[in-house]
């Protein structure tokens, strides 16, 4: 990754404890950046009050002799689906458009307790329905490696702005791929932790069996830091599991008799020759470093994707059912009935992506189809997670490509939704099991970034860690 | 409506019950908010959850499982170990969520049965199962207008446990007795305070007609709230069918309410109103899966229930009617503890029979009373002793039924706990006199001013000996021991 103006996370925070940096001035910084860099749609709102505000207070704490947290000064960008106290959240979708979040996201009140300052809000695929960002209800965003083409999604906006330099790190969701496929279309490292290890509470659902908190960063040592912060069980969200007690920092790079696996169904048909030669060659540096990677085969993977749009899309028509236009946000005015508001504000503010999902997943829990469609894919992905248990009595970590190519062309995939999901046919896979995965900067193809793919085993996020570490230093 | 008693025996009615219970959790189902509405402000019993904004995500209440457990030994059958939450899809304004959160496949009690009376038979109603699952909130149409409802949504996320009985009743006393027992079983189970007047519990009956083994189309009359909504509703739905049938018309399967005031029911909903819920597994609660050692702890604090009740009861030689007014009286006033002090003494049965008795006839009703002043100094242990005296005394021949009764008054109605109970009726004049000489001249008073008594003793119409007891006991103002007396009487008269 190109050369910022940020310092790595630890430093920065430890030089504003020190009072050698000011927040107030880190705020300006990114505040200024977002601004000099507006034509990429990264950002759809920015909050420069209350980050004014919150780094004043920590300023003044610092000049006082106060103890701040470990993230004090620090900015951040948060993907516009966390709810941020006072701020606006759209999850870039007319539906909320202008709904003020009357409480805020665990994540986002963990970060903010040690320091971390919010300074905007990330563009995203309306309620982080796509891979490219062209779903959002307001614009799209631009990769900064070619305008020309999407930074992915659904959290292009996040990915897309830790790039341009906008914050040390941006916070993301990844339901089936939203942080680390953009990361590996803008290059930088995305981390989707085990499911469960990171509070939803606050964040707009996409599909609560899979959604979890993502990291875009500019290192694995960054992402390590803030999930340091954010990781454990909350109260508010029943799904959640305990952090690992030794913590995700100070992980030490390992790479040498590491086992690991190579995807033989993430190498085949379909990858563009481009990808494959990166993966490859990573492969080769981790061989060359001492590790010992094979080839693995998980029969039913190809599968996933199927499962993953009919799971998916049905919790998607459950979770939006409460965007109903009777409580908060968008409401049709001129309805005469309640059904007319309903259908009216329903119709009237979800997108069309929205829309496809709430009939697909309709359809597959209606009676008469849900055990062809719904308890099907569920006995599926019960046999995928077996699959990758099985891998992982092998393998300490598996790997291939994030995605079977490279950022695709604005428009190119945006009227044929079936090779738009298609993007996703890699990332889905842990998704669906809950795994923990990163896609960390592994070089090139045709000067667009292209990202590895590394998956572990479920709570082993402290070890994927210090593997992402290893393999960054071998791919720099 | 009324038909012809063969008209009504031409038809089997069929009947079974769904009935929702309030939990009395200190808060909702999903979300750490006050669940008792009764008197609240609308809408001031709200979070974000009950509100269902974004992001809002649904906690479990861990002890709306505990007291979902304690139901499933209270309905004679144990908790299932599995058990899990499904949503059930569909749009209304006061279900915030968009669904309502249930547990439709596995719910945490399956099987069990309810023991009725009904007319001195005892008959085992089954249940089906029974589920935990969160209310909806509450909506009012104004009748001013028609531009708007008003939601409060309060009783969003209460936690409700629904218990549905098979079709296994028969007449609306059957189905009267088996609400009223559920009723007594949830709340000595503690899993509830049954409210009726606040809708703690609420039935919904699926009744249907026939002539034959095949069970007729049923209609299912939603949401009544007392005992008696539930046998009306019940008689008026077998007659409303039965004409029906009679005039060659079917029976439409529909969602019916109650009109109290009409005393009748009506149709709301038809079949093909019926909505696809689109059910499904909620990925926000993981699935419960209860400790061997959390179920045997619940197993193991489990009260006394009413049928144990009734059977040690039983077993001290009370009658129903006794039994069944020592159980709606230790509801009524459970620090009392009338059945825990019984079941202190149950060892000595005699004595834990007349204590019964003495809660029944004098205790109860005098602490219904309201214009009753109750001794504050007394504790239960206190008023055991009391009883405990007023035995001993009765059975030294100290003290007669009716000053025991007098004693006990005074001291449940005094103002101080009193250590020495033969001294407090002594100085209260309570003791009966047992001292023959004294007894004597009584007894020779009476018969020199009751001439025409005497001559009809001596004639042999032995009853009258009674009436002069009566004389004595009035002229020693209740203290005369009536045995001695009716001894001297006797052996005065040489008889």
């Amino acid at each position: 990754m190109q050369a910022s103006q940020w310092l790595p996370i630890a430093e920065l925070s430890a030089k504003v404890r020190a009072g050698e940096l000011r927040a107030a001035d880190l705020v300006e910084q990114a505040l200024k950046t977002i601004e000099a860099k507006k034509e990429y749609n990264a950002i759809i709102a920015t909050i420069p009050e209350r980050a004014r505000t919150r780094a004043a207070s920590i300023d003044a704490a610092i000049k006082n002799g106060e103890t701040v947290g470990r993230l004090a000064g620090v900015p951040f960008i948060a993907k516009d689906n966390f709810l941020v106290f006072g701020a606006e959240t759209t999850a870039a979708s007319n539906m909320l458009k202008g709904f003020t979040a009357p409480y805020q996201s665990t994540v986002i009140e963990k970060l903010e307790a040690e320091g971390a300052i919010c300074v905007a809000k990330a563009n995203l695929d309306a309620f982080a329905h796509g891979a490219s960002t062209e779903n959002s209800d307001f614009f799209t965003t631009k990769n900064p490696a070619d305008v020309a083409r999407v930074p992915g999604g659904s959290s292009g906006g996040s990915a897309a702005a830790v790039v341009l330099d906008m914050a040390p790190f941006a916070l993301g969701t990844d339901t089936g791929g939203s942080v680390r496929q953009p990361a590996s279309f803008v290059g930088c490292v995305g981390y989707k932790p085990t499911y469960g290890l990171m509070s939803r509470s606050g964040i707009v659902a996409m599909a609560s069996s899979t959604d979890v908190v993502g990291t875009l960063t500019r290192t694995a040592d960054d992402a390590a830091y803030v999930i340091d912060v954010i990781a454990g069980r909350d109260p508010l969200d029943g799904t959640t599991i305990e952090r690992d007690p030794a913590g995700y920092t100070d992980v030490p790079a390992a790479m040498k008799g590491k086992k690991i696996g190579l995807i033989k169904e993430w190498m085949g048909e379909g990858v563009a020759p481009g990808v494959a030669t990166v993966i490859r060659s990573a492969a080769d540096a981790f061989r060359a470093a001492g590790a010992d990677v094979r080839e693995v085969s998980l029969p039913s993977l190809p599968l996933s994707l199927a499962v993953y749009y009919i799971v998916v899309p049905a919790e998607v028509s459950s979770n939006l059912s409460r965007h109903d236009g009777q409580r908060f946000a968008f409401s049709y005015a001129d309805a005469a009935t309640l059904d007319e508001s309903y259908t009216q504000s329903r119709g009237n503010g979800f997108g069309a992506e929205a829309k496809r999902r709430i009939m697909i997943g309709t359809y597959v829990l209606s009676s008469g189809y849900y055990d062809a469609y719904y308890r099907k894919a569920q006995t599926v992905r019960t046999k995928l997670i077996n699959e990758f248990n099985e891998a992982f009595k092998q393998f300490d970590f598996l790997i291939g490509p994030v995605a079977p190519t490279t950022a695709f062309k604005i428009g190119e995939n945006a009227s044929d939704p079936l090779q738009m999901y298609l993007a996703d046919v890699m990332t889905v896979g842990p998704s669906l099991a809950g795994l923990p995965a990163i896609s960390v900067p592994a070089g090139t193809s045709d000067n667009l970034p292209v990202g590895l793919h590394i998956v572990a085993p479920q709570r082993s996020d402290r070890a994927l860690l210090g593997m992402a570490k290893a393999a960054e230093e071998l791919l720099a | 409506m009324t038909l012809s008693t063969a008209l009504r025996q031409k038809y089997t009615p069929t009947i079974g019950i769904e009935c929702h219970v309030q939990l009395k959790t200190a808060t909702k189902l999903f979300a750490a908010v006050g669940n008792d509405a009764r008197e609240a402000e609308p809408n001031t019993l709200v979070s974000h959850i009950c509100f269902g904004l974004p992001g809002a995500l649904p906690v479990l209440n861990k002890e709306a499982v505990h007291l979902g457990m304690r139901a499933a030994y209270a309905l004679g059958t144990v908790p299932q170990k599995y058990n899990a939450f499904d949503r059930k899809h569909y749009f209304y304004p006061d279900l915030p969520f968009g669904y309502q959160i249930t547990q439709y496949a596995q719910p945490i009690v399956l099987g069990g049965s309810v023991a009725i009376v009904v007319d001195g038979q005892t008959k085992l109603i089954r249940i089906t199962r029974a589920h935990l699952e969160a209310d909806a909130g509450k909506s009012t149409h104004p009748t001013t207008s028609k531009d708007y409802s008003l939601v409060d949504l309060n009783r969003a996320g209460t936690p409700l446990l629904e218990i549905v009985s098979e079709p296994d009743m028969h007449t609306s006393a059957e189905a009267k007795a088996y609400a009223q027992e559920l009723y007594l079983s949830m709340r000595f189970a503690g899993v509830s305070d049954c409210n009726l007047y606040y809708g703690n519990m609420r039935f919904d009956v699926n009744v249907s007609v026939s002539t034959t083994d095949q069970l007729g189309t049923r209609t299912e009359t939603k949401n009544l709230n007392s005992f008696r909504s539930v046998e009306k509703a019940i008689d008026y739905e077998i007659e409303r069918q039965i004409e029906l049938l009679e005039k060659g018309q079917e029976i439409v399967q529909e969602t019916r309410g109650w009109n109290d005031a009409k005393q009748r029911t009506f149709s709301q909903r038809t079949k093909e109103d019926a909505h696809d819920y689109r059910y499904f597994p909620d990925p926000d609660i993981p699935p419960v899966v209860l400790d061997d050692d959390f179920i045997a702890v619940v197993r193991d604090e489990m009260p006394i229930l009413p049928n144990e009740w009734r059977q040690r009861l039983q077993s001290l030689g009370l009658d129903r009617p006794a039994m069944e007014a020592l159980l709606d009286a230790e509801l009524d006033d459970p620090e009392v503890s009338y059945l825990g002090l019984i079941e202190e003494v149950l060892s000595d049965k005699d004595f834990a029979k007349t204590l019964a008795n003495w809660f029944v006839n004098l205790e109860v009703p005098l602490r219904r009373d309201v214009s009753t002043h109750l001794n504050q100094a007394l504790t239960n242990q206190g008023r055991l002793a009391l009883y405990r005296a007023v035995a001993a005394l009765i059975a030294s021949g100290k003290l007669n039924s009716t000053n025991a009764k007098i004693l006990i008054t005074k001291v449940l109605t005094g103002e101080e706990q009193i250590a020495d109970i033969e001294a407090f009726a002594r100085q209260h004049n309570l003791i009966q006199e047992s001292d023959e000489g004294a007894i004597a001249a009584v007894v020779a008073k009476v018969i020199e001013e009751n001439p025409k008594a005497t001559t009809d003793i001596k004639n042999g119409e032995m009853k009258v000996i009674g009436f002069l007891v009566g004389q004595i006991m009035k002229a020693s103002q209740g203290r005369a021991n009536p045995g001695l007396a009716q001894e001297l009487i006797k052996k005065q008269l040489g008889l």
